[in-house]
């Protein structure tokens, strides 16, 4: 088994840490696992990209090939990698920010205002995340989460995943 | 007196180095006698002792010393000097060096040494040219002095060094010259004593390079140049007020002394502190 | 030397997911590394960021110097002053080392340089990765000389390379250069740490007479000479000038120079088969090979498993360590093949040196790639189907 999963954006959006989390999780779960990043070169605006690949073997080119999976936060970056999709990819995007035909339009950043802080965006993308790869426990990946923020705002963080499974698993994402 | 010399040869000098490449009349063999006097007259331990150097005549007196001796690469004898000690704090060390390999290609690793204030003792030998290379223009040259490089005059300013190194922080500055062989001594000792960065500029003549670009004619009259052109500070201030503002003698004696904390006290407060309170990994 | 428990509680859980850049940090504590010294430059600054964090809790000096020639500088003082010190960096760095470099290798100080390689010249790309100095940590500094570099190309390896390479640096009284790149540097995976009580340190041999009779520079023997660090009643004189096995001054005496730098060179050259380490791949049959290293080993790992998926034969042949290069290990790999390709993230380095090794008995291709990503697997299958561009 092997996932190639992109989460693209912009700068400030999380990403990087999503994946971070995400790659770590899955490492702790007992899979194989690489994460690597991109940006542009500004700090805050810029194009950001994260990259896992999950595994049962060992990996050897690190980077996404074909995305299993991609989650474009950014109209920009929904652009650019729409087309590098592997046969039966899942394309989903932040219908807040994002539009694009063909791809589960899900409502990551106002999902995240509900939650309390549009901050949490990411966390809310990676609780959905990990619901549809179904590949990470739930206490695992909470797990990870907790031991990568902040003192502080742990239950905040939870509250996000949770809702971001709910929005997988509630099937409150339209296809648009 | 000749006892003196003889005790202080057969204990320090490393004889398969000698005899030494001083040319007639140069001042770095006067300051390795000084600083053998000045090391001999605390008693350090030469066991425990290092002596650094950069590239140049003034950098060949580690090789002289029997003791531990690190003749590095032009410019950069403070940063190792710096890896030494702070690596190994119970050594003492010392470091020759020159206006050229200093406050040239040196300039940048000076100031910091000075700034972070590691305990260490340099001896900066300022013959106002790069000896070594065959008299070229330093960045001490006096305006005017014809050298290798500046057939026609220099047109640069100088630096100070000791006011450089005042300015980067040195707890202990002070400038002498061949005249002043006792205070010479005693400032190296100062230095040494000195908990932090010690810095002793000692002008010396170079009567194969500057001096003889500058006509200052044989090896005693470079040395009478100095004489001739330097005051010191208690002079100085013995001037009436209209005297002092028109000197332009070089200032020589003890120019800056203060307390300061030393880099290690630093390091060594901030490792106890870590201690205390536990360690998390990264 | 520090407590195993002491850095068991320092550096944390052994099984981590972590970059390569941290990574490098834990290997060399792992190491014994006990002196750092740095500058920030990216990609490596994560290096010197780590070391910040680490080094102070377990005792041990950390410095950020005023650039890298002073951070050199301070390793190698500190080597001589007995520690095991190493320092990190990125090309326009790793330029401004190079007289330390030599310094390095001629007055025999052991020392651990990581070089994040970035795309360059100059100051290139910041961020993106590339393997363009290679040839430079072979020959960047002045003068006949050896050096020792290993190419990881996982983050496991960057623990596993940076730690081996404080243990050759002793051995060989030698800079030992870790070369990794800013793809390994800054990528995560998962690692487990070696257990702090099973480090196996191997140091530079101590004197084993009295300081009369002690030789610093010494010749004969298989191994480097014994070295007393500064302050153990010694009195080593060290010098980057040609010198006696006393370590004084010789530059004058033509035979004296030559016995030392040849015995410099061959002190590592004679050693090239106790310093191969490479990884084979080799499936019976192939008539094409791929010689990879460091990050593009990935690449080619890929391009292999793809190639063979469609039915080609292909071996593989990873250096995991560049220099001394391990000729003979190519030139074996290379028999009853008639190409063999190099893809490396540059317009062309390892691939002449593979040239020279293999003398003409296999056409040498390359694909290069330059400007930050890293090599498609695929490109790699197409030199191996059509053929790389011809070296």
């Amino acid at each position: 088994m092997k996932k190639e999963i992109r989460i693209c954006g912009f700068g400030g959006q999380g990403i990087v840490l999503a994946g971070v989390i995400l790659g770590e999780a899955a490492s702790r779960a007992g899979f194989e696992a690489v994460q690597t990043q991109s940006y542009g070169p500004e700090s805050r605006g810029g194009a950001a990209r994260s990259e896992v690949v999950v595994s049962t073997e060992p990996i050897d080119y690190p980077r996404v090939s074909r995305a299993d999976v991609l989650i474009a936060l950014s109209q920009a970056s929904y652009d650019s990698y729409v087309g590098e999709m592997a046969k039966d990819g899942t394309v989903v995007i932040d219908g807040d920010l994002v539009q694009a035909e063909g791809a589960a339009a899900v409502p990551f950043t106002t999902t995240a205002e509900k939650v309390g802080r549009k901050i949490v965006a990411n966390m809310v993308m990676l609780g959905y995340l990990a619901a549809l790869l179904d590949l990470v426990p739930q206490d695992v990946l909470e797990g990870t989460v907790m031991d990568n923020i902040p003192t502080g705002t742990e239950e905040l963080n939870r509250r996000a995943l949770q809702a971001g499974r709910e929005l997988f698993g509630g099937g409150s994402h339209d296809e648009s | 007196m000749f006892n003196q010399a003889k005790r202080i040869r057969d204990k320090y000098i490393r004889d398969e180095m000698w005899p030494s490449i001083f040319c007639t009349g140069c001042g770095v063999g006067n300051v390795l006698n000084y600083t053998l006097r000045a090391i001999d007259a605390i008693g350090l331990d030469i066991d425990r002792t290092v002596f650094c150097s950069g590239i140049g005549c003034s950098s060949r007196l580690p090789g002289y010393i029997d003791a531990d001796g690190l003749h590095t690469t032009h410019g950069r004898a403070l940063a190792f000097a710096t890896g030494v000690k702070v690596y190994k704090p119970e050594l003492s060390v010392i470091v020759f060096t020159g206006d050229g390999d200093m406050a040239g290609i040196g300039g940048n690793h000076f100031i910091h040494a000075a700034r972070r204030n590691v305990d260490m003792t340099v001896i900066c030998i300022n013959n106002n040219n790069y000896g070594m290379t065959g008299g070229q223009v330093s960045p001490t040259t006096p305006v005017g002095d014809l050298s290798t490089t500046t057939p026609y005059g220099n047109f640069e300013q100088p630096f100070d060094l000791c006011r450089l190194a005042i300015g980067a922080g040195a707890p202990f500055v002070a400038r002498w010259t061949m005249g002043f062989p006792y205070e010479t001594v005693a400032a190296i000792e100062s230095a040494i004593r000195t908990k932090g960065f010690g810095f002793v500029e000692i002008l010396a003549p170079c009567p194969t390079g500057a001096g003889k670009a500058n006509e200052l004619g044989d090896a005693p009259a470079n040395w009478d140049w100095y004489k001739k052109n330097t005051i010191t500070r208690m002079d100085l201030a013995a001037l009436d007020p209209e005297e002092r503002a028109l000197n332009r003698k070089i200032i020589v004696g003890t120019l800056w002394q203060e307390d300061k904390p030393e880099y290690l006290d630093g390091w060594q407060e901030l490792v106890g502190r870590l201690q205390g309170e536990g360690e998390q990994g990264v | 030397m520090t407590s195993p428990e002491l850095m068991t509680r320092v550096l944390g859980s052994r099984r981590k997911f972590a970059q390569g850049d941290v990574a490098c940090a834990y290997g060399a504590i792992l190491g014994g590394c006990d002196f750092f010294a740095g500058y920030p430059i990216t990609p490596a600054t994560e290096v010197a960021e780590a070391m910040a964090a680490l080094m102070p809790r377990l005792g041990h000096p950390v410095m950020q110097m005023e650039d890298e020639i002073a951070s050199l500088s301070a390793v190698i003082g500190a080597s001589w002053a007995g520690g095991r010190a190493m320092t990190a960096t990125s090309g326009p760095g790793f330029s401004l080392m190079q007289e330390g470099i030599g310094y390095a290798c001629m007055t025999e100080a052991p020392c651990v340089i990581v070089n994040v390689q970035r795309s360059g010249p100059s100051t290139g790309q910041p961020t993106e990765p590339a393997q363009g100095d290679m040839l430079q940590a072979r020959w960047g500094t002045h003068g006949d000389h050896e050096i020792i570099a290993l190419a990881p190309a996982s983050v496991q390896e960057c623990v596993d390379l940076t730690r081996l390479a404080f243990n050759l640096a002793e051995e060989y009284r030698n800079p030992v250069l870790v070369m990794t790149d800013g793809e390994v540097g800054h990528m995560r995976e998962p690692i487990i740490l070696p257990s702090a009580d099973e480090l196996e340190l191997v140091s530079r041999r101590p004197p084993t007479t009295a300081p009369e009779s002690y030789l610093p520079f010494a010749g004969g023997g298989d191994a480097a000479p014994e070295m007393a660090a500064f302050g153990t009643g010694y009195h080593t004189y060290v010098t980057g000038l040609t010198h006696d096995e006393r370590g004084l001054p010789s530059t004058d005496d033509a035979a004296a120079h030559t016995a030392l730098v040849e015995r410099l060179v061959g002190k590592i050259r004679d050693h090239t088969d106790r310093l191969t380490r490479v990884e084979e791949d080799l499936q019976d049959g192939a008539t094409v090979g791929i010689v990879s290293y460091g990050i593009s080993a990935r690449s080619a790992a890929g391009a292999v498993r793809i190639a063979r998926s469609q039915g080609l034969r292909v071996s593989h042949l990873r250096l995991v360590g560049v220099f001394p290069f391990p000729e003979e290990a190519v030139q074996r790999f290379v028999e009853g093949m008639d190409r063999v390709i190099v893809p490396e993230m540059n317009l062309g380095q390892i691939c002449h040196v593979v040239r020279e090794a293999v003398e003409g008995s296999a056409a040498v291709e390359r694909v290069g790639r330059i400007g930050g990503e890293i090599i498609r697997p695929e490109e790699i299958v197409r030199a191996v189907v059509d053929g790389g561009e011809r070296v």
